[in-house]
């Protein structure tokens, strides 16, 4: 056990426990921000993704020790209201259906649109590929993305 | 009124009337024991809520500020039931959709009707009740109006939560009436609206829990905590073992870990219900304080496994009592595709008959024969299988990922020892289900395992633990053989079809009916492999296979395959073949005209585009495709999907829409990558880095959905778009390659699609 001070969601938080912990599980058991979802535990589904530095991330192999000085968000800290352009596109085109994967494909995109505000279809398609989506809301989530981009170019 | 009607309305009310002289219940306290809440639709500022709720029956409660709260009766897996469901209810009570606050309701089989999704039946057994419920809450406050101002009930009107006595001017809100309804004896026969008076139903509304979707709320059952909650995993063996022993000393010694033992769930003699599949009843179990490190301590479990030996278990199903055999061995997939090959070449059961199919094949001129095969799929919902127990000397609270909460109360109570009454279900949203979610065990292992340690618990299993669990969609295999006379006439038809361990053949639907002489077959083979529904059973294959035949067909009989599904279709309706036809041939006609005239089947498509089209009719509802793609290299690029459905009413288009594509997407997913394959008992796949799903670039660039406008009612949206773009796929692509594609999934149909 150590213990680690973390920055998320723009608070400290200070957890005790075991180095090897991922961060999936620091947020979901030890912070009680269960927003962030478990998937697949192999970076393979998305579900999971949170914001490291802006940069969107598998958190179930980010092990707590490896986070030192950066800064996470999760869903929960995406915006206050859930008024972050993401996420109001997603209300507006009504992306989800089970809308388990969907806290880690809107974290997905908003850290995508960050680095490109104006992307094409394919670049959407691609950026998105790591996020598994089982219900097959993939045309909605692309057209919540271009929906984002556009108003945040409004 | 029929009996479906009379049953919700009897429960309905049951808490109506031991209400009436019970007056009101106070709103703060009675919310604060009612969660989660969700405020309606999209609004961001809620409701205000009221100081006092007028229950008029158990899905409607009216404040005394006219902010009326909804219940939904059913667990909501995806399919927007938590959101359709109170529509209906919304529509016949005739109130305002943004004054409404949705609930979700827990289990409560005296209360609500049916709290099952699946099947596709959520919304066509719910409406005629949801309809009276509504309509019978709101001629309740037409009453109570009517005896404060003293007129007729005939004279009184309704909208958006008011009631109007247009001759004097009059109004009230439902909020100040719904005191004085709520001590109104309950009426009979209450009027319903006319469809074509809908404001509700049929106007898309947003899914209500969008919102706290996006936003992280702990929604899933995966979610819930507890004070004092302990995490709990299981480790189960291959299929074919079982666990001799179990050496958890290690584990034990381990960070955080409580404690560590196997479990049985089941007693070898129990009498299970048809919902009561499950791989293992005995579990490895670790027992800690956080997921982290129970999984740490799960990999240090030293399980010793023997073989099972041939079993057999009584099941009391919705088909009766039956004895299940459990085949001893060790399951290869490779095995499995040869026996069913010989199983394909011997005889089966014949499950229908028309005319003389022996003859009309010893006499065509020509036959065409096609073997379609598909393998086991495992539904990876993204929600692993979960749930929360707290199992106490009086009773137990669960938190469940659970689409039929009535099947397995039973078998709980069982278990644990409790009476049913004493088991309390609360309905999480699941984060998928696809049939999955039906069979329980899950309940039972949580409950069983907090008895143990006599703490609240929540069972999580690991994605690898659920992947490789069981309960698949089953493997299949059917060969259609198609006899034609010396003019290209078709003149017999044969279906034979099996699988592991049961067959897929729908022996009454089309082209049943429409082939003077047909013949359909079926066998199945045992194996201790679990099965359960995934998204439409055996439609979910044999669609595909068929309607890929039925291409081929067409093209030897030298015909436009719309064309030749529609002279089909013709026949059944002007002189259908047999007696048990189980589908409406104008409806299905209908949704492949729809879909020839907005997919501009007609029309020559643009160089490097092909197309394919599909129709079938499964769970109450018509589907028609065409599905266009084009070759980047060897692989297919789906580019575009027409669909065209008959559902009857709509309830909520958007979301209607929503289930179709995601059904299109998941249907073109399997269909091209979706495989669960064995070696001795053990599964290929544990993870998504080896079973493959269908990703972002893999889907179709746009899914274009059309409804045919209907007031017939309503029907399910769950399944029936998924089984047809099976073979829309398989046909586009013998467009595009000139390969008839048989084999699932498509990516490794030899020769490979890709290489």
């Amino acid at each position: 056990m150590a213990t680690f001070n973390l920055k998320i969601n723009g608070k400290e938080s200070q957890v005790d426990v075991d180095p090897s912990t991922p961060m999936l599980w620091v947020l979901r058991d030890h912070l009680n921000l269960v927003g962030t979802k478990y998937g697949c535990g192999i970076a393979q589904c998305g579900a999971c993704t949170v914001h490291l530095d802006g940069t969107a991330t598998r958190s179930c192999m980010l092990t707590v020790s490896m986070v030192g000085n950066s800064e996470i968000t999760t869903i929960e800290g995406l915006s206050d209201t859930g008024d972050h352009p993401v996420q109001k596109a997603w209300v507006e085109v009504d992306v989800p259906q089970c809308g388990y994967c969907q806290a880690g494909q809107i974290m997905t995109a908003s850290a995508f649109l960050e680095k490109n505000p104006n992307p094409s279809d394919e670049e959407i398609e691609m950026a998105m590929n790591g996020n598994i989506c089982r219900c097959g809301t993939y045309t909605r989530i692309k057209k919540a993305v271009k929906l984002a981009a556009e108003s945040k170019q409004a | 009124m029929d009996q479906i009607n009379n049953s919700i309305g009897r429960r309905a009310f049951l808490r109506n009337s031991s209400l009436a002289s019970g007056g009101l219940i106070l709103g703060f306290s009675w919310l604060n024991s009612c969660k989660p809440k969700v405020v309606a639709a999209e609004e961001v500022v809620a409701l205000e809520m009221p100081k006092t709720w007028s229950e008029l029956n158990s899905y409607i409660k009216i404040g005394d500020n006219g902010v009326v709260t909804l219940i939904a009766p059913n667990p909501e897996f995806g399919s927007n039931v938590k959101t359709s469901l109170p529509m209906i209810l919304a529509e016949e009570l005739d109130i305002d959709w943004e004054m409404v606050i949705i609930e979700q309701a827990n289990f409560h089989p005296e209360k609500y009707d049916r709290q099952f999704t699946g099947g596709s039946q959520g919304i066509r057994r719910g409406w005629p009740g949801l309809r009276v419920a509504g309509a019978t809450a709101r001629q309740m406050l037409l009453t109570a109006a009517a005896q404060q101002w003293g007129v007729a009930i005939s004279e009184l009107t309704t909208e958006n939560g008011i009631v109007y006595h247009k001759a004097s001017g009059q109004e009230i809100g439902y909020g100040e009436l719904a005191v004085l309804a709520q001590g109104i004896e309950v009426p009979e026969d209450v009027p319903l609206k006319e469809i074509k008076d809908f404001k509700i139903v049929g106007h898309s509304k947003k899914n209500v829990d969008t919102k706290n979707i996006v936003t992280g709320k702990p929604l899933f059952a995966m979610d819930h905590k507890e004070d004092g909650m302990l995490i709990a995993m299981i480790a189960h063996p291959p299929f074919g073992k079982k666990i001799k022993s179990l050496d958890g000393s290690t584990a034990k010694s381990m960070p955080g870990i409580k404690d560590v033992f196997t479990i049985t769930t089941l007693q070898d003699d129990y009498e299970r219900n048809g919902f009561d599949t499950t791989t293992h009843t005995e579990l490895a179990v670790v027992v800690g304080n956080s997921t982290w490190e129970v999984m740490q301590a799960k990999k240090a479990l030293q399980m010793e496994l023997e073989n099972i030996s041939d079993s057999e278990f009584v099941m009391n199903g919705w088909g009766g009592k039956s004895t299940v055999k459990v085949p001893a061995g060790l399951e290869s997939s490779e095995n499995h595709l040869k026996k069913m090959e010989e199983m394909g070449r011997k005889k089966a059961t014949v499950l229908r008959k028309d005319g003389n199919p022996e003859k009309a094949f010893a006499e065509a001129d020509k036959i065409l024969e096609r073997t379609y095969t598909a393998p086991f799929l495992a539904h990876n919902c993204m929600e692993p299988v979960n749930c929360f127990a707290n199992v106490t000397a009086d009773e137990a609270v669960l938190y469940a990922p659970i689409q039929a909460p009535e099947m397995i109360t039973g078998t709980i109570a069982a278990r644990i020892g409790l009476p049913a009454e004493k088991i309390h279900i609360n309905l999480s949203r699941m984060g998928g289900g696809f049939g999955q979610r039906a069979y329980g065990h899950h309940l039972v292992e949580a409950a069983a395992i907090s008895q143990k340690v006599n703490a609240p618990i929540k069972m999580v299993y690991t994605r690898e633990d659920d992947m490789t669990y069981g309960i698949y969609r089953p493997t299949y295999t059917a060969t259609y053989r198609a006899a034609l006379d010396k003019d290209n006439n078709l003149i017999g038809f044969h279906v034979k079809g099996g699988g592991i361990p049961e067959h897929p053949v729908a022996a009454n639907r089309f082209p049943a009916g429409a082939i003077d002489n047909y013949l359909a077959e079926g066998w199945a083979l045992e194996s201790n492999i679990t099965i359960g529904a995934f998204r439409a059973p055996r439609s979910n294959f044999i669609a595909g296979a068929e309607q890929a035949f039925l291409d081929e067909l067409a093209e030897t009989m030298g015909k436009d395959p719309i064309d030749f599904r529609l002279e089909m279709l013709e026949r059944a309706i002007t002189k259908p073949v047999g007696e048990n036809n189980d589908y409406e041939a104008e409806r299905y006609a209908g949704v492949l005209k729809l879909v020839r005239e907005k997919s501009g089947w007609d029309n020559s498509s643009p160089s490097g585009i092909f197309k394919g089209v599909s129709a079938y009719f499964c769970h109450n509802s018509y589907v028609a495709q065409v599905l266009e793609l084009s070759m980047d290299g060897d692989m297919p690029k789906m580019e575009k999907v027409t669909a065209a459905i008959d559902c009857g009413v709509v309830i909520n288009p958007d979301f209607a829409s929503n289930m179709a594509e995601g059904g299109i997407v998941d249907g073109i997913g399997n269909a091209m990558f979706g495989e669960m394959s064995f070696k001795e008992g053990v599964p290929d796949h544990k993870n998504f880095d080896t079973y493959r799903m269908i990703r972002h670039t893999e889907a179709p660039k746009s899914i274009d959905v059309h409804f045919v406008e209907s007031e017939v009612d309503p029907t399910g949206m769950g399944e029936p778009p998924f089984p047809p773009v099976f073979g829309a796929v398989a046909n586009a692509l013998y467009k595009a390659t000139g390969r008839r594609f048989t084999k699932q999934p498509f990516i490794t149909d030899k020769p490979p699609l890709v290489g």
